[in-house]
């Protein structure tokens, strides 16, 4: 007996709140996947809970694979940062103008 | 009150806590460090839930590689600390009460949904069995997600390249 369910979704809800506003807030490319980080972390963890809520192994699997899109994001993600800041010098998404 | 109920409680606030002085910290590196301590957080929630493999990749993959990484980058990009506030106060009212509808909206699903109030039970995938049934279950998934690995090594190898038309002295940081 660990914790009614629900109390699992309250905590994975939070931390996505959290994520999604670190992601809307920060001025900062590496804060925004920052972000995206703390977001997939919560999902893994409502994904893992409901994998024990019902006893089925799916849920876990899709953890893994979720590691491995992280793994995958993050590295894209960071190569796209040091790119633009090779050519803008500056990490500020608001910096990034030149369309405008 | 079991202990795993108070292992689980424990684990929630340290969690919250390192993940809300992660994302409120000014100091990158500060934030990346508190953000470490909330994926080992993490990764005991996912050993008290059944799951020690998934525990382990979680230290590895998220608490080892992935934030390492960031690191890296957060050292070789010299950032200076904004001054802007972090939240301007003219979108703080449209950002609140985006906020609050979603956190209602949420409140009101987890209370509809049936299934959550079932009591967790505890229980164990041992790492030999799940990866049997990993392979088992979903090897094409596995197949897919090795090509989109390789996909981005690919992609990030051209990314890093210097092009030949920036070459080192004309970039605004001659050394990266």
């Amino acid at each position: 007996m660990i914790v009614p369910f629900y109390h699992v979704l309250i905590l994975a809800g939070l931390l996505f709140l959290m994520g999604i506003s670190c992601m809307v807030v920060r001025r900062s490319l590496i804060m925004i996947l920052l972000g995206v980080e703390i977001m997939l972390n919560a999902a893994s963890i409502i994904l893992v809970g409901a994998s024990l809520l019902w006893q089925n192994l799916d849920g876990q699997a899709i953890v893994m694979f979720i590691f491995a899109i992280a793994a995958t994001e993050v590295s894209v993600g960071l190569a796209l940062i040091v790119w633009a800041y090779r050519r803008t010098g500056s990490v500020d998404p608001g910096d990034f103008n030149i369309l405008k | 009150m079991t202990i795993y109920s108070i292992i689980f409680y424990l684990l929630a606030v340290l969690i919250l806590v390192t993940t809300a002085l992660a994302v409120t910290r000014r100091d990158l590196v500060h934030a990346v460090i508190y953000l470490i301590f909330s994926f080992f957080g993490s990764a005991m929630l996912f050993y008290l839930f059944g799951a020690p493999l998934l525990a382990v990749l979680e230290v590895i993959i998220y608490a080892g590689a992935i934030m390492v990484l960031f690191l890296f980058i957060v050292m070789m990009l010299r950032i200076g600390k904004s001054a802007v506030r972090l939240f301007p106060l003219s979108q703080w009212l449209p950002a609140a009460v985006g906020g609050l509808i979603y956190i209602a909206i949420g409140i009101g699903l987890i209370a509809a949904d049936p299934n959550s109030h079932i009591v967790l039970k505890t229980a164990r995938a041992d790492p030999a069995v799940f990866g049997r049934y990993i392979f088992e279950k979903h090897w094409l998934s596995i197949e897919i997600v090795s090509v989109l690995l390789l996909v981005a090594v690919i992609g990030v190898l051209l990314l890093a390249r210097r092009s030949p038309r920036h070459p080192a002295g004309q970039t605004i940081e001659g050394e990266l």
